[in-house]
C-alpha cells in the first residue's frame, strides 16, 4: 500500500484566523528518497536544475554551490527556514531532510560526498509551534 | 413616536462621534451600539494637513500599496508609487484569453480562454464581514456579486472511504450528524451523562437529537423519509401516479463519515473567514485592483525593481533599476510606505534597524498552486445539479470549485481546477504547467469521471513559490514569531513603515493588507505632522 501522508490546517491547533484554503484534508504520497524529496518537494522554488532564478527577488541556486561544503548550513536552512521558505521540521522527517540534503550535495555539480544522517538533523530540527498562519 | 427630523439616526450619530472623537471613539460607539464586532474598520482615515511640499514614495502597487498612495494624497502629501510589474494589483490578479504569465524558471503560458472568462490566481472571494474593502469597492465603483461558497450538492471525496468514491455533500453531513446524534442519544439513555446532563436538560437533550440528527422513535438513524430528507432520496418526491417519493437507503456508514474529509470539509464552513454570505468583483477580482489604480493615475512608475531603501534623518531614497531598459533611478521623499513582500524585501540594502531586519527575515511563506481549467459546457450544472461551489477532495489539488456568474450559459467556462497547499502544493509547482494540468484532469476527473478530460478545452496554473514577484503567497506567521517579530515589523522604523497583508492579524486576506495600510499611514501622517 502507497504510503499517505495526512495534511490538515484543522487538525492542528485553531489559528485565531484562517489563511483562504481550500479546506478539508489532503493526503500525499510520502516522498522517501532524497531525488524523491527533491522532486516533491524542493524543486518547486530551486527549479528542476537546482539552478534557482531570479525576479524582484532571487531563489539562490542550489547547482555547483560551495556553500554546501559543510552540512550543517543546508541542514540548517531546510529544517528552520531562511527568509521567504519555510522550515520544514514538522512537515518533513529527519529522515526525508537528510535524504535531500545528501541527495542536493551530491548532485547538481557538488560532490560532498558524505551522507547527511537522520541524527546530523536531530541536532536542528526542532517543530515550529502550532498556530502557523 | 417621535419625528425623524429631532431624533438623529444612528449614521448620524456616529459620523458626529466620529468628527469630535475621532475614528478610535467611533469604533469604540459602534462596538457598543451592537454594531462592529465583526470588523476593525472605522471609516475611512480622512487625513488632513499635510506639511506643504511633504512627499512620500510608497513601494509596491498592490492594494496597500494604492490605498496608501489615494489617502496620502488627499491628505496633502506628494506621491509616488514605484511598482516592479507592468501592471496595478500585485495579488489581485485574473488571467484571461490572450494573456501571458511567465513563471520563476522561465515557463510560459499563453492563456487561452474564450472571451469573458478568466481565472483568479490570488484572492478569490471576499467575506461579508470584511468592512474595509467592501467599503472602498462600492466608494470605487467595484460591483460586486455572490460568491456561492456553501454549496450543498458539492462532492466530498476521500481516498480512504466510500470505497473512494465522491460523495454529495448534504447525504455525508447528514449521515455524520446523524450517527453522531445516535451514539450520543445512546450514552445518554444509558445514563452515561447523568453526571454531566441535569434531569432536565436531559429530555432537552434527547429531544434535540432527535430533531437536529433525524433520529426515529427509538433514537435510531435508519432510512426514512424523514432523514433522505436531509441527505437525499432514492426517488425524490414527484407528481401525479408516481409522485410518492421513494427515501434513501445507501446510508453511509459510521466509518466511513468519520474519514476527517467528512467533518473538516463541514468545519470549514464554520470559519469565521468562511462564512457565507461571500462576495466577488463581477467580471475577474482584477477589478478591484484597477478601480484602486484609477484612483492614482499617473503616480505608479512600472517595471521598477528596487534594491535598495536609504533613510537618514532629511529623508528616504530608493535606488531602483527599470526592467524594460536597464536604467537606474533614485526616488526621494520625506517618507516610504513599503508594501514589498517580506521575502523579497529581506535581499534588499536596506537602512533599517537589526530588529527590523530580523523581524522581515523571519517570516516565511506560503506557496499555494491554483489551476483554472476552461470545459467546453457547464457539465456540473447540466449533469449534477452543482451551482457555485465546492467539491473537495483529498488529493494534491483539494477542491474543484464552480463558477458563481453566468450559470445556464452555452459555452465554455472555467472552473478552479486546484487550490492545493503545503506539500501538495509543493509537488505540483515543481512541474511544468503541461504536467500540472495533467495532474489536475486525472485528479478531477476522480470526481467528474465522465466529462472532466472529455470536455477540457484550455488550463492555466499560477504557483506562488514560483511567482517572480512575492516568492510565495501569504505571510505565514506563528506564535513564536507574533511575539518576538511582529510589533517590530509594523513599528515604524525612522521614516520607513510598512503595510501589507504580512503587517496583519488577517494575514492572506484582501481585508488584511487595507487594514495594516490604513494603520500605518495614520501612524505615518501623526508622525509628519510631529517631526
Amino acid at each position: 500500500m502507497r504510503k499517505l501522508l495526512l495534511l490538515t490546517a484543522t487538525l492542528m491547533a485553531a489559528p485565531a484566523f484562517a489563511q483562504d484554503s481550500a479546506g478539508g484534508v489532503v493526503r500525499v504520497e510520502k516522498p522517501v528518497t532524497g531525488e524523491q524529496v527533491y522532486g516533491a518537494v524542493c524543486q518547486a522554488c530551486h527549479m528542476a536544475d537546482a539552478k534557482g532564478a531570479v525576479g524582484a527577488g532571487t531563489i539562490p541556486g542550489l547547482a555547483s554551490n560551495p556553500k554546501l561544503a559543510g552540512a550543517a548550513y543546508p541542514i540548517m536552512v531546510v529544517a528552520r527556514g531562511q527568509g521567504a521558505m519555510p522550515g520544514f521540521a514538522g512537515s518533513l522527517s529527519n529522515a526525508q531532510m537528510a535524504e535531500a540534503v545528501t541527495y542536493v550535495r551530491t548532485h547538481f555539480g557538488n560532490s560532498y560526498a558524505k551522507p547527511v544522517t537522520e541524527a546530523d538533523v536531530a541536532k536542528f530540527a526542532k517543530p515550529p509551534s502550532a498556530g502557523g498562519h | 413616536m417621535q419625528s425623524g427630523a429631532r431624533t438623529p439616526t444612528r449614521r448620524q450619530l456616529l459620523s458626529a462621534i466620529a468628527k469630535v472623537g475621532g475614528t478610535a471613539a467611533l469604533y469604540q460607539a459602534m462596538t457598543s451600539l451592537g454594531h462592529a464586532a465583526e470588523t476593525r474598520f472605522p471609516g475611512p482615515p480622512n487625513l488632513q494637513g499635510a506639511r506643504p511640499g511633504a512627499s512620500v514614495v510608497v513601494l509596491g502597487a498592490g492594494l496597500a500599496g494604492l490605498l496608501a498612495a489615494f489617502e496620502l494624497r488627499k491628505a496633502g502629501y506628494k506621491v509616488q508609487i514605484l511598482e516592479f510589474q507592468n501592471r496595478p494589483g500585485g495579488r489581485n490578479w485574473s488571467l484571461r484569453g490572450g494573456d501571458t504569465y511567465t513563471e520563476l524558471g522561465g515557463a510560459t503560458q499563453k492563456v487561452g480562454y474564450a472571451a469573458g472568462n478568466y481565472f483568479n490566481p490570488g484572492p478569490w472571494r471576499i467575506p461579508h464581514h470584511h468592512r474595509t474593502l467592501l467599503h472602498y469597492c462600492k466608494q470605487f465603483g467595484v460591483a460586486l456579486e455572490p460568491f456561492i461558497q456553501f454549496n450543498h450538492s458539492g462532492w466530498i471525496h476521500s481516498s480512504q472511504a466510500f470505497g473512494g468514491k465522491p460523495v454529495r455533500f448534504n447525504a455525508a453531513a447528514a449521515d455524520f450528524e446523524g450517527n453522531i446524534a445516535e451514539l450520543l442519544a445512546k450514552s445518554v439513555n444509558a445514563k452515561a451523562l447523568d453526571d454531566a446532563v441535569t434531569p432536565e436538560d436531559r429530555e432537552r437533550l434527547l429531544e434535540a437529537l432527535k430533531g437536529w440528527g433525524m433520529l426515529d422513535k427509538d433514537y435510531k438513524y435508519a432510512a426514512s423519509l424523514r432523514t433522505s430528507s436531509h441527505r437525499g432520496f432514492k426517488r425524490p418526491g414527484g407528481g401525479g401516479v408516481d409522485g410518492a417519493p421513494i427515501p434513501s437507503d445507501d446510508l453511509y456508514s459510521l466509518h466511513d463519515v468519520l474519514d476527517p474529509q467528512v467533518w473538516t470539509s463541514m468545519g470549514f464552513f464554520m470559519n469565521h473567514e468562511m462564512q457565507t454570505t461571500m462576495f466577488q468583483p463581477v467580471g475577474g477580482m482584477d477589478m478591484i485592483g484597477k478601480a484602486f489604480a484609477k484612483q492614482v493615475e499617473g503616480l505608479i512608475t512600472y517595471n521598477a525593481k528596487v534594491s535598495k531603501i536609504a533613510q537618514d534623518d532629511k529623508g528616504v531614497v530608493v535606488t531602483y533599476a527599470d526592467t524594460v531598459t536597464g536604467k537606474v533611478t533614485e526616488a526621494k521623499g520625506d517618507w516610504c510606505v513599503c508594501t514589498i513582500p517580506l521575502g523579497i524585501l529581506g535581499q534588499m540594502d536596506l537602512a533599517v534597524t537589526d530588529e527590523m531586519m530580523a523581524a522581515i527575515k523571519a517570516v516565511p511563506y506560503s506557496g499555494q498552486v491554483k489551476m483554472g481549467l476552461e470545459m467546453n459546457r457547464r457539465f456540473w450544472e447540466e449533469d449534477d445539479d452543482i451551482y457555485g461551489g465546492h467539491s473537495f477532495t483529498d488529493q494534491e489539488i483539494g477542491l474543484i470549485s464552480y463558477p458563481n456568474n453566468n450559470l445556464f450559459q452555452d459555452g465554455p467556462a472555467v472552473l478552479l481546477g486546484a487550490f492545493a497547499r503545503d506539500l501538495g502544493a509543493f509537488r505540483l509547482a515543481g512541474m511544468t504547467p503541461e504536467q500540472r494540468i495533467e495532474v489536475a484532469l486525472a485528479q478531477g476527473s476522480v470526481i467528474h469521471p465522465k466529462s472532466y478530460r472529455k470536455e477540457f478545452r484550455t488550463g492555466a496554473s499560477v504557483a506562488w513559490s514560483r511567482v517572480p514577484w512575492t516568492l510565495g503567497c501569504c505571510a505565514r506567521w506563528n506564535e513564536e514569531t507574533r511575539k518576538q517579530h511582529y510589533q517590530t515589523l509594523v513599528a515604524m522604523d525612522r521614516r520607513i513603515v510598512l503595510a501589507g497583508e504580512h503587517a496583519s492579524y488577517v494575514g492572506c486576506w484582501m481585508e488584511g493588507a487595507l487594514l495594516s495600510s490604513l494603520d500605518a499611514i495614520t501612524r505615518l501622517h501623526k508622525r509628519a505632522l510631529s517631526a
